[in-house]
């Protein structure tokens, strides 16, 4: 695009938002897509006009994973290369898009029409690999299925035209239309029941007061579905308490822990419970404003949502006077993520709903007295806004009596790998894990992963334990890995994951997961020896007690957790050093480019010819 | 009966050793618990039969050094790495950060002997005399190449540092030094 031409779309970009600064991931996602770069002219551009240092929107263009600084292609391919695609054939089909497109992963053809990108968890962990190719999801790619949708991209046909097969469920409506499966395997009493009578607990709410519906909250025993389990009464009424002018109610939908989907199948199938739950919890803390904060991944479900949302507006179940409770004002807004896997915490999650980088901040404040906008506000999981709109509607004490003693309600467990029923399993807390490979048809599991990246990497002899927060706590991601699978290679595929995501922050985790992973990567060459278990030991403690946010905290997990889980694998990989020699060390190497520069063999280490002959 | 000690320095610049003589005349009452063997000390050469200790000073930036440190671990029943340069590399480590050249050697030669400002080199030549031992790609700290047992550290570490470890090393005491000798910050 001419010079002229650029600078007016960029001028437009911001004045759509009103030149805000605190709306200043917006106007990159309208520049990205129009434009399909931010390139430095342009970000000087948008810091006169927001308001801001040049740095300071190059700071946001680089630190997003679907902003770039350069021009993408037209056509943005972006394929997930977690564990499980791995373990599902990846390689092959980073090698057909590279031999179709002509371009390696991480480039742009010559022409500018493809861009091949490889990327974290896109949320299709039960129907791996998968592809997003601009905002459309590929699932279940075969060698044979990438060529013939390269093929039809490379006629011209549009990217949204390419698949004409539907999923189930709404994913077929017509605002969705994605050949994405909802794979729900195991409907529980909560959530996924088709017993759920829409606006019903809404609508007793309004006849209580605001305490009595945080006392009920509180008496349900619901924790939050993100994985934290923080007791979600307690935080509204945090929340209320704090005393301010406006309070907000933000939900949670970035999920980014590396094999789950849950919240995919949540907004697809039960949306307006999800905004049910909001306005609950608006109701209950005394708010009027409510976000969405959407990743960028799902971006496919936006104008599902959108239009949910304008649905209700006109049935007057958002905007003012919600239902004819006089005084009772809330909406909501879509605030669309830009790939950042840190942005799942909620402090952070706050910053990029205000324009920011997706940094954690200190805490305290806590989010529920100084969040977004520096006012009181509460950050809750999908699933967590979906289980009060049916608390409110079945009864605090029908919602306690299902699950364990601390742990109330279900779990949605969004379960991915070697089983053959791979999908969204909505139990009751307590169900021990051999029951759920049971159900999903797992046969020779030796691994599963309780809890995503960050969570607990359990063998056979832990099968027996129970999900829930007593036990093993989780955001609902279960991975599941049979025999054949190596512990360590799953160990290094997410501290990759981990050394990708940090934001460079802090030292200990920006310096030290990269320390851990080539300790990693030496066991599994056979090169180390007892002393570097130590060494991982040490280094994990470490991290987790120096790190910034919780990133950090959690990264070392995987090291730790495999460490006391598998030790007959590490011992199996260990050389202790023959004669005081490091196994790693090889001298040959070593000095191969000195001979090759000296033109001369070594007087030392290489054997004298008339010696050999 | 007395412990017998090596010495040696390999890509370090002797600074541990001078440091060492700073134990001044504590040396006399070393000699009454320890044997030196080869050390730059005595200057004996080569090693007369197997020892107790060797303090290594120096990490490992050609072939030579490597040989001498393997040849330490196969005559010594414990190493100790004295000083930043064995521990870590040191200075000479700093070469290892022209990595993302494709002849990250010949670079670092070349910025030696030609390219730098400071240099006067009339015939552009880079020494390669076959009694050089050759260079190895990158420096090596002594924990890369063999098994080390422990580490003194300091850049140098002061005489008392080395005088307080090696005695109770020798004396087979706990090994506690005083903060104000391993701080350095």
């Amino acid at each position: 695009m001419e010079e002229k031409k650029r600078r007016l779309f960029v001028k437009q970009s911001c004045e759509k938002f009103k030149n805000s600064r605190f709306r200043l991931l917006d106007i990159l996602w309208e520049i990205q897509n129009g434009l399909g770069g931010i390139e430095g002219p342009v970000m000087e551009q948008v810091g006169k006009l927001i308001g801001v240092s040049r740095v300071h929107v190059e700071g946001l263009v680089t630190f997003y994973a679907f902003f770039s600084d350069r021009i993408l292609g037209k056509i943005i391919i972006r394929l997930c290369d977690d564990i499980v695609d791995q373990f599902f054939g990846l390689d092959k089909i980073i090698e057909v898009f590279s031999e179709e497109l002509g371009i390696k992963p991480g480039q742009t053809s010559l022409d500018g029409r493809f861009s091949f990108e490889l990327t974290p968890s896109i949320g299709m962990s039960d129907q791996a690999p998968a592809a997003l190719i601009n905002d459309v999801v590929f699932p279940k790619l075969t060698p044979g299925s990438v060529k013939k949708i390269i093929r039809q991209l490379k006629e011209g046909v549009p990217v949204f035209k390419v698949d004409d097969t539907c999923g189930d469920g709404n994913n077929a409506s017509a605002l969705i239309h994605s050949s994405v499966m909802n794979n729900i395997r195991h409907t529980g009493k909560v959530i996924l029941s088709d017993s759920f009578l829409p606006e019903k607990g809404l609508e007793r709410c309004l006849n209580l007061n605001p305490a009595e519906v945080i006392k009920e909250m509180k008496d349900s025993g619901l924790r939050g579905g993100g994985g934290a389990g923080f007791p979600s009464g307690l935080k509204w009424e945090l929340a209320r308490k704090a005393e301010a002018e406006k309070r907000h109610v933000i939900c949670n939908a970035d999920e980014g822990e590396l094999g789950t989907f849950k919240d995919r199948v949540l907004l697809t199938e039960r949306a307006p419970m999800m905004v049910e739950g909001m306005t609950i919890a608006a109701y209950a803390i005394g708010s009027s404003e409510g976000i969405i904060y959407l990743r960028a991944e799902y971006a496919y479900l936006r104008p599902w949502l959108e239009n949910i949302l304008e649905k209700r507006r006109d049935t007057n179940l958002l905007g003012k006077d919600i239902l004819g409770k006089t005084g009772f004002h809330f909406d909501i807004r879509i605030q669309l993520g830009a790939g950042a896997y840190i942005c799942g915490e909620e402090s952070a999650l706050i910053c990029s709903c205000e324009g920011l980088r997706g940094e954690p901040r200190i805490r305290p404040p806590f989010p529920v007295e100084k969040g977004y906008m520096g006012q009181p506000t509460i950050v809750n999981n999908v699933e967590t806004f979906c289980c009060a709109a049916r608390i409110f509607e079945k009864g605090f004490d029908w919602f306690s009596n299902i699950g364990t003693d601390k742990s109330a309600g279900t779990k949605l467990l969004s379960v991915s790998g070697d089983c053959k029923k791979t999908g969204i399993y909505e139990l009751a807390y307590g169900t021990a894990v051999a029951d759920l490979l049971e159900m999903a048809e797992a046969h020779d599991t030796a691994i599963v992963q309780i809890g995503g990246a960050s969570g607990e990497m359990i063998g056979r002899i832990d099968f027996n334990r129970k999900i829930c927060f007593e036990d093993l706590a989780t955001s609902g991601s279960v991975m599941v890995f049979n025999s054949q699978r190596n512990v360590l290679k799953i160990v290094d595929s997410f501290l990759k994951f981990f050394i990708d995501e940090s934001c460079g922050y802090c030292t200990p985790c920006r310096v030290g997961n990269v320390f851990l992973r080539e300790r990693i990567q030496k066991v599994m060459h056979g090169d180390a020896n007892h002393s570097d278990l130590d060494y991982l030991r040490q280094l994990s403690n470490l991290i987790i007690k120096t790190s910034r946010c919780g990133l950090g905290n959690a990264s070392p997990k995987p090291v730790l957790s495999s460490l006391e889980h598998f030790p007959i694998v590490y011992a199996s990989h260990l050389h202790e050093p023959r004669e005081g020699l490091q196994r790693q060390f090889n001298i040959q190497k070593a000095l191969e480019e000195s001979r090759r520069i000296a033109k001369r063999r070594s007087m030392i280490y290489d054997p004298v010819y008339y010696d050999t002959n | 009966m007395k412990k017998r000690l090596a010495t040696v320095s390999l890509a370090g610049c002797f600074g541990c050793h001078m440091s060492f003589l700073d134990i001044d005349e504590r040396i006399l009452d070393l000699v009454q618990l320890v044997e030196f063997d080869k050390s730059p000390f005595n200057d004996f050469k080569k090693f007369t039969q197997h020892c107790d200790i060797a303090l290594i000073e120096g990490g490992c930036c050609n072939e030579e050094n490597v040989r001498t440190l393997q040849e330490f671990r196969a005559n010594c029943d414990i190493l100790v790495a004295v000083g930043q340069c064995a521990i870590m590399g040191g200075l000479p480590v700093m070469r290892n950060a022209i990595m993302h050249s494709n002849d990250p050697l010949r670079e670092c030669l070349e910025e030696a002997y030609n390219d730098s400002d400071y240099v006067y080199n009339p015939t552009n030549e880079i020494p390669n005399d076959p009694a050089l031992p050759l260079l190895l790609d990158k420096v090596y700290n002594c924990t890369e190449v063999v098994k080390i047992d422990y580490q003194i550290p300091g850049c140098p570490p002061s005489g008392d540092t080395l005088w307080y470890a090696l005695v109770a090393l020798l004396k087979g005491n706990p090994y506690e030094l005083p903060s104000e000798l391993i701080k350095y910050d």
